[in-house]
């Protein structure tokens, strides 16, 4: 059976009377971060079965809070707001006070990303920007990089998993990749496909394939050819080419909100608008450079609203976070089918 | 929200609109009389809920200048999704975002959580219909555009019924 894949462990209402925007693990997999419409963020971990809150840092922003990302120490938290701010939480104990607030972006700031170094992070907004941040022992955050190669709104950042690589997606429909040059950020290829607003982007945990979704319906799996590849793919100069090599469509109803690769076991789970967690496994022995993926997960009314987010645990296989308009978020328990 | 232009600026856009007949108020049917029995929402009880919304230049209603027509509203109360199309009065009307959003809010605010609401322009009648289609289909840009005081109070203004 579908459905028993996957199983509720339990439903939380995370910020009640508001949306809940998005969910970020820390890198242990111990705290789970969320935040909402209510300006808040509220920092998750669990009592024996049950997962409590732990803080609220309420302080922050005047306005919403729509994105949340940790530090690859896991010492850092930020917050990307409406309030066209992004702020640096510092971990104390079981405390968090706020050591920066990084200003710049003209209006809402959608989203923010450390690289794995931990000494870069961007920040992208509805003013089409992205912005690349150094980082110094000081708890110092200097602007290196305002990339302006987007028409519209950057919706979402994330960096490459073990590269200095950075991804953006963007109401113009495309998805834009940078690397550093000199001292400077450039974005060296946009990826064209989606027919309207990508609104999220996960790497595999190679970094070699790249997954956005987009209010299309659509999920399309991207993937790295490096000049020289014995697939004959053409490279311009020394950079790589990043070309679809899958799309799944006819799953979705409505906008896909998120997209999460799991890094332990290869699972790609979606947040969708159709109120739906969506799951899908690469099928064995599947064609690297055309891969196919099985829908094994169809869980339909996950939440009563809009789901938003689904976070994977980076440390419990099969641990998976949502949350949604409703206000609520939910633990779930994945378990690949056995006949997949 | 961008490509609402707020500010109007003097003269306006459609001086001399066509004003159409508002129709009658709803009877009540006997059905709905009965307690016992579970209320469906349909096309009108939605059209009812957008009708009396302000036009933001004119001291007129979405109905009386055919902005919003009873034909134009779908609604399935089983799947929980309600779809409006409006018309702008004329083609480069630069009112037409903030007459949608007006719709949307309202049709938000009214309906139970549940109802997926889509508002788009009729096919056909405005130049910018799928740049406006988009930002009203573009949850988190309305959800920032709710946060904007001016912004709001105009939409306010809107949705507050005749004086």
């Amino acid at each position: 059976m579908m459905k028993d894949s996957l199983t509720l462990l339990s439903r939380i209402p995370a910020h009640p009377d508001s949306r809940c925007w998005f969910l970020a693990w820390n890198p242990t997999g111990s705290l789970l971060a969320s935040c909402g419409g209510d300006c808040s963020i509220r920092i998750w971990g669990k009592e024996g079965d049950t997962w409590v809150c732990k803080s609220v840092l309420g302080e922050g922003h005047q306005r919403t809070i729509r994105k949340v990302a940790w530090s690859p120490c896991g010492n850092y938290l930020a917050s990307a707001s409406f309030d066209a701010t992004t702020c640096i939480w510092k971990k104390n104990h079981e405390d968090f006070e706020c050591a920066a607030t990084l200003e710049g972006h003209e209006n809402e700031v959608k989203s923010v990303s450390w690289a794995p170094s931990g000494s870069l992070l961007a920040t992208c907004s509805r003013d089409k920007t992205v912005w690349v941040w150094e980082v110094d022992e000081e708890d110092e955050y200097e602007c290196m990089s305002v990339l302006n190669s987007h028409t519209q709104d950057v919706k979402h950042v994330v960096w490459h998993p073990n590269q200095e690589l950075l991804a953006s997606a963007s109401y113009d429909d495309t998805v834009k990749l940078y690397r550093e040059e000199e001292d400077d950020w450039v974005c060296f290829t946009t990826l064209e496909g989606h027919e309207s607003t990508v609104w999220s982007l996960a790497f595999d945990h190679s970094g070699e394939r790249l997954a956005s979704c987009s209010d299309d319906k659509t999920v399309r799996i991207w993937r790295q050819y490096k000049p020289g590849n014995e697939q004959g793919v053409v490279c311009n100069g020394t950079d790589p080419t990043w070309k679809c090599i899958c799309t799944l469509s006819g799953f979705h109803t409505r906008t896909i909100y998120d997209v999460a690769w799991c890094q332990l076991t290869g699972a790609l789970a979606t947040a969708c608008g159709d109120d739906a967690i969506r799951i899908f496994e690469e099928e064995l022995h599947s064609d690297p450079h055309q891969p196919t993926f099985t829908l094994t997960v169809h869980m339909a009314r996950a939440h009563s609203q809009d789901v938003n987010c689904v976070a994977w645990n980076p440390k419990e296989p099969g641990l998976l976070a949502s949350c949604s308009d409703d206000g609520e978020m939910a633990f779930w328990k994945y378990q690949r089918p056995e006949v997949c | 929200m961008v490509g609402v232009c707020l500010a109007g600026g003097g003269a306006l856009e459609n001086a001399n609109p066509l004003i159409y007949r508002r129709q009658g108020e709803r009877p009540v049917t006997a059905r709905e009389e009965d307690d016992e029995l579970p209320d469906a929402i349909d096309d009108r009880e939605i059209f009812d809920l957008i009708r009396s919304i302000n036009d933001p230049e004119h001291p007129l209603t979405l109905e009386e200048l055919n902005v919003v027509e009873q034909v134009r509203v779908k609604v399935n109360d089983a799947e929980s999704t309600v779809s409006v199309e409006f018309t702008p009065t004329i083609p480069h009307c630069s009112m037409a975002t903030l007459i949608g959003l007006s719709v949307k809010v309202k049709l938000i605010r009214s309906l139970p959580e549940r109802f997926k609401v889509d508002v788009h322009i009729t096919p056909g009648t405005h130049a910018s219909e799928h740049a406006v289609n988009k930002q009203l289909a573009d949850k988190e840009r309305v959800a920032a555009a709710l946060e904007n005081n001016h912004l709001l109070e105009v939409v306010n203004q809107c949705l507050s019924g005749r004086p």
